[in-house]
């Protein structure tokens, strides 16, 4: 008999506490068998934020430092400078990244730092219970944009990998999604993509992942998946924005 | 053991250095920036690293992954920049982790100015930043000992996994003197730090680590509270430093810390010379307060306290001496120094002379 499916051993045998529906548990399980795959889990220091995935040490059976918000990028530095040849990623979500901790990500970003970020873009602030974040579409109705964002009053959804591509330290810049089996593959590959750029000491990388939030969004799982189709991508276009010849 | 001519801020720099911290991150604020350029210069050359940090809010963080790896690591700013630490600072105690922050203290509230100050007690000793949590602050009064509390400082983060604080100003930085400063690494007691077994280095051959503040279970995070209370309870018992001149038999203290105790040294020794029964205390470490030196206050008949500020530290001294005798205060602020003919005056009116 052989072997199909097994357990991820970078992931903890824990039952998440995320939302029905929420994408975060399958992100997690691709960092996971990426860092299996990649035989990467003894090496590894992963920085989570703070936001929905702040529990990150409770799901993953490796080294995790909890930082402050937004600062994830700044402890990733301060690792990587002092273990060059560990293996260090952040996992932010889009008000930790984009909002409160946009100056240490450009910032790291722009040193060129070894280190990947797993950019998780739901829209909105999860764990405080769905205000505008940075990434909230036009219009889009959050419990601090009752009326629907608009640009006039709270301005545009920032683009986080296309404002990174100036940069020359940033040298593998991806958005993937999550909301159905072929995205999920092919975020995997770009995971894989941006961990090894990491491995072969390029600089910085970054995979963003559009991702749902049906309960902020007020939607069942499905809905939510529909209307990421429909309205984030657009948005939010999907593909390499930024990668560098001979890493696959 | 040589003898160098040195500048306060490359001190720092220097005894970080002996005592193997490998890891400097800063952002240039007056009137310490000699700190980071010294590490800039230095730490490459003995295999560390430099990172001007894109914000005083970078460097902490950076300061706090790297002491998560167990190296030992520090910054250094001044008031306005020690403010935006603030929020790291608090992760890092929180956290329980070692590492070493310098404040070359300059005037404010606010951008105040880039003279020197001791406005930042309440700051170094009472918090500053959120939650329930103390510093160990050391507060050298020379460039010698600028250079010997910052090895202490190491010594005594790692000992206690918690960060330690310089406490200088604009003058101590800025100014010159002869140090004794040590030869080799091998000499120094305080070089070599404990074994930390708590460190995220990556999982090999061992359970994983994790460096965590969040604890949602109230019980949890009370058990914490008390456990990081019980460790600032022994190190109250076991660290408190202070300096006694001319005590033994004085009528009038006068207690004061940094760059102020020298001059109110000064004036100690005036009063003696003019027959008053004068003496200094000069606290080292402003937290843990040595309030044991106020114990025995028998032949004393009145108490100055002498701050480059407002009364800061003087909150202190009222609460060691509890009202037993008279505590006046003496302040000069915003970049001046207190003369010291005029902490003789004052000492003249505590003696009624």
């Amino acid at each position: 008999m052989s072997t199909v499916l097994k357990k991820t051993r970078s992931l903890e045998d824990a039952a998440l506490h995320y939302c029905p529906g929420c994408s975060h548990g399958v992100v997690h399980r691709l960092v996971g068998e990426a860092i299996d795959e990649m035989d990467l889990r003894e090496q590894t220091v992963g920085i989570a934020p703070v936001g929905c995935s702040v529990f990150l040490d409770a799901y993953f059976d490796f080294d995790i430092i909890q930082a402050a918000h937004g600062r994830a990028p700044a402890v990733a530095t301060g690792v990587k400078r002092a273990l060059p040849d560990r293996f260090v990623f952040t996992y932010q979500g889009d008000g930790d990244l984009a909002s409160i901790g946009m100056g240490e990500l450009v910032h790291a970003a722009a040193r060129g730092e070894r280190i990947t970020i797993i950019f998780i873009n739901n829209t909105n602030y999860g764990m405080t219970g769905g205000q505008m974040a940075p990434t909230t579409l036009e219009n889009q109705v959050t419990t601090t944009t009752p009326e629907g964002r608009e640009a006039r009053l709270s301005g545009y959804p920032i683009r986080v990998p296309e404002l990174l591509c100036s940069l020359q330290g940033a040298v593998y810049l991806s958005r993937v999604s999550v909301h159905n089996p072929k995205n999920i593959n092919k975020a995997k590959k770009s995971i894989k993509k941006a961990f090894q750029v990491q491995r072969d000491g390029l600089g910085f990388s970054l995979v963003e992942i559009l991702s749902v939030c049906p309960t902020n969004w007020r939607m069942n799982p499905v809905q939510s998946i529909q209307w990421l189709e429909e309205n984030m991508i657009e948005v939010y276009p999907l593909g390499e924005l930024k990668t560098v010849q001979g890493v696959s | 053991m040589s003898r160098v001519l040195m500048k306060g801020n490359d001190a720092i720099g220097a005894g970080a250095i002996a005592v193997n911290c490998r890891y400097y991150y800063g952002y240039p604020i007056t009137p310490q920036n000699e700190i980071g350029e010294y590490m800039a210069r230095e730490l490459p050359r003995a295999g560390g690293v430099f990172i001007q940090a894109e914000s005083e809010v970078a460097a902490i963080n950076m300061v706090y992954g790297t002491s998560a790896t167990g190296a030992r690591v520090m910054t250094s700013s001044s008031g306005p920049g020690i403010s935006l630490k603030m929020e790291g600072i608090s992760y890092i105690a929180a956290a329980e982790l070692p590492c070493v922050i310098a404040n070359i203290m300059r005037g404010g509230p606010g951008l105040g100015n880039i003279a020197p100050s001791q406005s930042d007690y309440f700051q170094a000793t009472k918090g500053g930043g959120h939650g329930d949590y103390r510093l160990i602050v050391l507060a050298p009064s020379s460039v010698q000992e600028i250079y010997d509390f910052t090895r202490i400082a190491f010594y005594l983060a790692d000992k206690y996994r918690n960060p330690a604080v310089i406490l200088g100003d604009g003058f101590l930085g800025q100014m010159m003197e002869v140090v004794e400063i040590l030869d080799s690494e091998a000499d120094d007691d305080y070089a070599t730090g404990p074994e930390k077994p708590w460190a995220t280095t990556g999982c090999e051959g061992r359970e994983k680590n994790v460096i965590n503040t969040l604890l949602m279970e109230p019980d949890q995070l009370e058990a914490h509270n008390w456990k990081l209370n019980r460790k600032y309870r022994q190190i109250a018992e076991n660290e408190k430093r202070v300096v006694m001149y001319r005590t033994e038999d004085a009528e009038i203290l006068v207690v004061s810390f940094g760059i102020a105790a020298r001059i109110s040294r000064e004036a100690v020794d005036m009063a003696r010379s003019e027959g008053i029964k004068a003496g200094l205390i000069r606290p080292i470490t402003l937290w843990p307060f040595p309030d044991h030196a106020f114990n025995d206050l028998d032949s004393v008949k009145g108490i100055l306290t002498v701050e480059m500020n407002t009364g800061q530290m003087l909150e202190d001294v009222r609460l060691s001496v509890n009202g037993r005798v008279p505590v006046e205060f003496y302040g000069r602020t915003g970049g001046n120094l207190p003369d010291s003919k005029d902490v003789l005056e004052e000492i003249k009116k505590i003696g009624g002379v």
